[in-house]
């Protein structure tokens, strides 16, 4: 079995004004190459402006099985939201 | 460009009932399953099956066209080939890391496919001959892989849902491209009008079999269905196909090589539909199986790109360890 | 214009529109075949970008001849002693270190050139240039980088790219080259000076060789001719293929 070439995710900003979301990964020995790769693949039909690679074994993530507590118990917490307050509809928004 | 009915899955899981019920609620509740979830084993084998094939098929599918590329008749036809065919290299390099999602390496299933244990669509085994063949390609097996794709958009597994919507929104030139080649033949010379009648007697029934054996024989794509890895069986997709390519055939003044096509106003329910002749399996099977007339072409060309490869592959990782050598030892010196 | 400068703007740009398609339909016969999944969507990223500049060149070429030839007669109805292209683009590929020096090569040389033509007295030509002075900075990079990792790379990959720079460093001189035609368009500002590039390339080139650790080679016999149409032997193989459907179906549309 050869060595075998890192994987990347790509995250691109569409356009300025907005976040860079991921769109997908590629496979470069490192971070030049990955850049590169990502432009290559990933923005052939103008869907960005800015990209970061970043390797995919830097990232930590949500252990989906503690799915229930990290995010149920913000589902309870209704006064978060502007709907849970009664204002007279004559009162007007701010 | 496109999957195959399924050739050959193994869905069989030993999961406990109560464990299967309940993923079972999340599939039928619509609720995507994303990499890290807990699925079990045979719906995560028959994904990695199932879009290894994919990805296979995009990869092999771009030798054939790719096989056009430098005899393109016009500067116009050339970049578009070129965009197409490189974009199915692209559709293969996301599902190859859909794949990757579910713990195989893309190195594994490239070895998979060159040591022949995995399979890729039929059609690719079949030779292109003409220019004309391009156009054929293009109307009739984009046009195909529209249909079989546009379902997997809401596959139940999210990363292989988002390749495809991916896939599915750069596809939609390349139907129409192939469509205006044929367009643009039927519409020129006696020759060129040959050539393309010629091109869709030779791609049509390769074309119906790449929906893959009917319901009746596939085995396995009952616990597919179900598991929303597959929305529609293969005869209805067929059935689709038919129903809409027939026309086009005529818009452009060809025949289908079909004689027994006939339209059947009874079919899908009363909205009417084409009957079709007996496609010929064993043909498929023997495609499938290593038989077809460029199977053995098509792997070496990929092992031949694999291996002329591997030095400059090894190269770039011996080049990024290098660095990172480098910069240790610069930060060691000036600590 | 007067007709002496439009004859050698004519010439020029189908020297330049020669080389552009040439090593584009070059980089195409990697498409599927490249070492590894990324590179088969890189070349032909850079083989549309040249295509497309192939494209622009003739038809403005046909344009400022007005004999009413389209970019179309020009790919694909000259024969070998008609094409002007210089030598190094036809090259064939060799191996993905010969292919990446060869872009890089030429990238460092036409990227100069296309910043230089954006100041051209003639728009439509100034306007190419601004398009596709960005696509070779790109390409700069792109082929810059793989040299340096394969010449710094393994034993192997590091012999590879000194057997692609003996092999094709004898084809660069040949890129500065001045005649009655670049000397006109210079003197008119509708064109750069070739020869006036070469500190850009050889800062560009010698900044990658340190990198990559590569030598240039002392002693070499410069190869030209190709501005000539005196071409080695595989540009007839590769327009042979290039022209064969076309040049089958006389007066056909595609």
């Amino acid at each position: 079995m050869t060595e075998e070439t890192p994987l990347w995710e790509v995250f691109i900003r569409p356009r300025n004004g907005l976040s860079h979301k991921h769109v997908g990964s590629v496979h470069a020995a490192d971070a030049e190459l990955a850049l590169q790769a990502a432009r290559d693949v990933y923005t052939r039909r103008g869907e960005g402006v800015s990209i970061w690679v970043v390797p995919s074994r830097a990232i930590v993530a949500s252990d989906p099985a503690r799915k229930d507590e990290n995010f149920e118990p913000a589902a309870s917490k209704i006064y978060r939201h502007p709907t849970f307050y009664d204002i007279p509809e004559e009162v007007g928004h701010m | 460009m496109y999957s195959q009915g399924l050739i050959g899955a193994d869905g069989a899981t030993h999961e406990d009932e109560e464990f299967l019920a309940r993923f079972q609620a999340r599939i039928d509740a619509e609720e995507k399953i994303e990499p890290n979830d807990e699925m079990p084993e045979g719906y995560r084998k028959t994904l990695i099956r199932q879009i290894a094939q994919h990805a296979h098929s995009e990869i092999v599918g771009m030798l054939p066209e790719g096989n056009w590329i430098t005899r393109a008749p016009s500067l116009r036809r050339k970049a578009a080939l070129l965009a197409k065919v490189q974009d199915e290299g692209g559709h293969g390099l996301y599902l190859y890391a859909a794949a990757e999602t579910l713990g195989v390496s893309r190195e594994e299933l490239t070895e998979q496919l060159l040591d022949g244990r995995a399979k890729y669509s039929s059609i690719f085994n079949y030779p292109t001959l003409t220019w004309a063949d391009i156009g054929a390609i293009g109307w009739l097996v984009d046009g195909a892989a529209i249909m079989n794709q546009i379902p997997l958009c809401r596959c139940s597994y999210g990363p292989y849902s988002r390749a495809m919507i991916r896939v599915c929104k750069e596809e939609s030139f390349h139907q129409r491209q192939g469509y205006e080649i044929m367009l643009t033949l039927c519409r020129g010379t006696e020759k060129q009008k040959a050539m393309a009648q010629d091109a869709l007697n030779r791609w049509w029934w390769p074309s119906l079999m790449m929906f893959g054996p009917h319901d009746t024989d596939s085995v396995h794509g009952e616990q597919s269905m179900k598991w929303k890895i597959k929305r529609f069986s293969n005869d209805e997709l067929r059935q689709r196909f038919i129903d809409a390519t027939v026309p086009q055939a005529e818009y452009l003044g060809l025949t289908i090589p079909d004689p027994e096509l006939r339209w059947n106003p009874d079919k899908n329910g009363g909205k009417g539909g084409y009957d079709h002749g007996p496609i010929d399996w064993d043909e498929f099977w023997t495609v499938v199986k290593g038989g077809g007339p460029m199977n053995r072409e098509r792997i070496r060309a990929r092992r031949k790109a694999w291996e002329d490869g591997a030095w400059v592959r090894e190269a770039a990782l011996a080049h990024a360890r290098k660095r990172a050598a480098r910069r240790q030892a610069a930060r060691a010196a000036a600590e | 214009m007067e007709q002496r400068l439009k004859d050698a703007l004519f010439r020029q740009l189908v020297r330049l529109g020669d080389d552009c398609l040439i090593l584009g339909h070059r980089l195409s016969e990697w498409c599927g075949h490249a070492p590894m999944l990324e590179e088969d969507l890189a070349m032909p990223n850079m083989a549309l970008d040249l295509i497309g500049q192939a494209r622009a060149l003739y038809t403005l070429a046909g344009e400022i001849e007005g004999k009413g030839r389209a970019e179309d007669d020009f790919a694909y109805l000259r024969e070998e002693r008609e094409f002007t292209n210089c030598l190094l683009v036809e090259r064939p590929n060799g191996d993905f270190a010969h292919t990446m020096l060869r872009q890089l090569y030429f990238a460092a040389f036409m990227q100069p050139y296309w910043h230089a033509a954006q100041g051209s007295a003639h728009d439509g030509f100034a306007a190419i240039a601004a398009k596709a002075v960005k696509e070779m900075a790109y390409h700069v990079r792109h082929a810059g980088e793989w040299v340096i990792r394969l010449g710094d790379g393994t034993e192997e990959s590091a012999r590879r790219m000194r057997e692609a720079v003996d092999e094709l460093h004898r084809f660069t001189p040949e890129l500065f080259e001045t005649d009655a035609v670049t000397d006109a368009l210079a003197e008119a500002g509708l064109a750069p000076d070739p020869a006036s590039l070469r500190p850009e390339w050889d800062r560009v080139v010698d900044e990658v060789f340190r990198e990559a650790r590569l030598e240039r080679p002392q002693r070499f016999f410069p190869r030209s001719g190709g501005r000539a149409g005196l071409h080695g032997e595989d540009l007839g193989h590769l327009l042979t293929e290039l022209q064969y459907v076309a040049r089958a179906h006389p007066g056909a549309r595609w």
